[in-house]
């Protein structure tokens, strides 16, 4: 075999591996992990009564700094409640054991993330904790029922 | 009046001739394609110089797409605070219309038109002529292992652009415009589909190989045998590739659109 056949060959099989690559990449780039491996981080759970357009991958906020991920999103069938689990930075394992975590916006249309707000408890949430005190997604809809609801009860009067 | 009405007749029986020689050509080709496993090395050749050496051409530009996108969506989607959406915006429009659009583009001017001229040449200077007399059919040896290596590159090229696009945008929405990472991936999880987007995209990438390593074949097959006559045919290989592309591509995403 020449040297030239064997350069096309080399380059035929580079290019069909790059293309099939690439085929790979977009069909597996939406299952990729959270991003932060085990080693790196630790797991905690939260239950929400409901989760709003929470996605899987979202922040994870602490005073409005991202330290870790929403890894995933299950709801239990027993209690009907959003069961959610977060991957923290394991830099941030320092959080009381009544940390407060709720579902907020960014921005008034903009997707949800999750906010943590410390406790004041002197023991901390361990790997695999989970944290008890949650507020769900505050629903727009809901909202705005409610205000013009309101509205109208206050006319009657 | 009557001289312009023969005229129109004319132009409208040639537009006619050539569209059925096509339609011919293309009927000719097909029993062509499974013997052509036979031989190949004929068509790892084509696809070196078809495909592999398209790369670069196709990687810069799927990357440069999709910088432009992600500047360009990034004020739009910022007046409506959805700036999270940015990778699902720039990759849903990169895998199911300017990927595969610009690449078959792209690879028109690229390969298609090499092909055509390269044919062409052959027509000129009497080479298949030749083969005809040394018994070697110049449909097996010379057009269907160029038809197949397009057929079999631009789907390929199609899926490089995408990538290169999706990275490009990534890095400028990410790295520059200070897009959240994990928010930037989980968007495209979640609008980008499997089948509607990426399979769509694929298969529309298909088709236009189709049509553009077919139109490269046949205008260089057909080439008047001169200068002129080769060059014609790059050309319009060039030109009606990309009319073609464009139409196909309306008609197809009108097919593949879910909720149209």
């Amino acid at each position: 075999m020449s040297t030239e056949t064997r350069a096309i060959d080399i380059g035929v099989g580079l290019f069909i591996l790059l293309g099939l690559g690439s085929v790979v990449f977009l069909t597996s780039q939406t299952l990729g992990s959270s991003g932060l491996s085990d080693s790196t981080s630790y797991t905690l759970h939260a239950r929400f009564d409901h989760i709003g357009d929470l996605k899987v991958r979202a922040p994870v906020a602490l005073a409005g700094v991202t330290i870790g991920r929403v890894s995933q999103i299950s709801v239990d069938p027993m209690d009907y409640q959003a069961s959610v689990e977060l991957r923290i930075d394991k830099t941030f394992d320092q959080l009381p054991i009544d940390t407060f975590a709720s579902i907020a916006t960014t921005g008034i249309l903009g997707g949800k993330y999750i906010e943590l707000g410390p406790g004041g408890d002197e023991e901390f949430l361990q790997d695999q904790g989970e944290i008890e005190f949650t507020q769900s997604a505050i629903l727009l809809e809901n909202l705005i029922g409610k205000f013009m609801v309101n509205g109208t009860a206050d006319k009657d009067d | 009046m009557t001289r312009s009405l023969q005229a129109c007749w004319v132009s409208f029986s040639q537009f006619a001739a050539t569209f059925g020689g096509f339609q011919m050509f293309t009927l000719r080709l097909l029993p062509y394609l499974p013997r052509a496993i036979l031989r190949p090395r004929l068509i790892t050749e084509q696809i070196y110089s078809l495909g592999a050496l398209s790369l670069v051409l196709i990687m810069f530009g799927g990357f440069f797409v999709g910088t432009v996108l992600a500047l360009q969506s990034y004020s739009t989607l910022l007046e409506f605070g959805q700036v999270d959406a940015l990778g699902a915006f720039a990759s849903e429009a990169l895998v199911r219309e300017l990927g595969p659009v610009v690449t078959a583009l792209l690879f028109a001017g690229r390969a298609g038109s090499a092909v055509a001229s390269e044919v062409g040449l052959m027509r000129a200077t009497n080479q298949l002529a030749a083969m005809e007399l040394m018994a070697v059919d110049p449909l097996q040896r010379v057009i269907v292992p160029r038809f197949i290596a397009g057929v079999v590159s631009v789907p390929l090229l199609a899926a490089i652009f995408c990538t290169m696009g999706v990275l490009g945008a990534y890095l400028v929405g990410v790295h520059q415009l200070g897009v959240d990472a994990g928010a930037f991936w989980s968007h495209i999880q979640d609008r980008v589909d499997l089948f509607d987007d990426v399979g769509s995209g694929l298969f529309k990438s298909f088709v236009f190989g189709v049509s553009a390593s077919l139109m490269g074949v046949y205008e260089g097959y057909y080439a008047a045998p001169n200068a002129g006559g080769v060059s014609r045919a790059a050309t319009r290989t060039v030109v009606i590739t990309s009319v073609w592309i464009l139409l196909f591509d309306f008609v197809l995403t009108g097919m593949t659109m879910p909720g149209v």
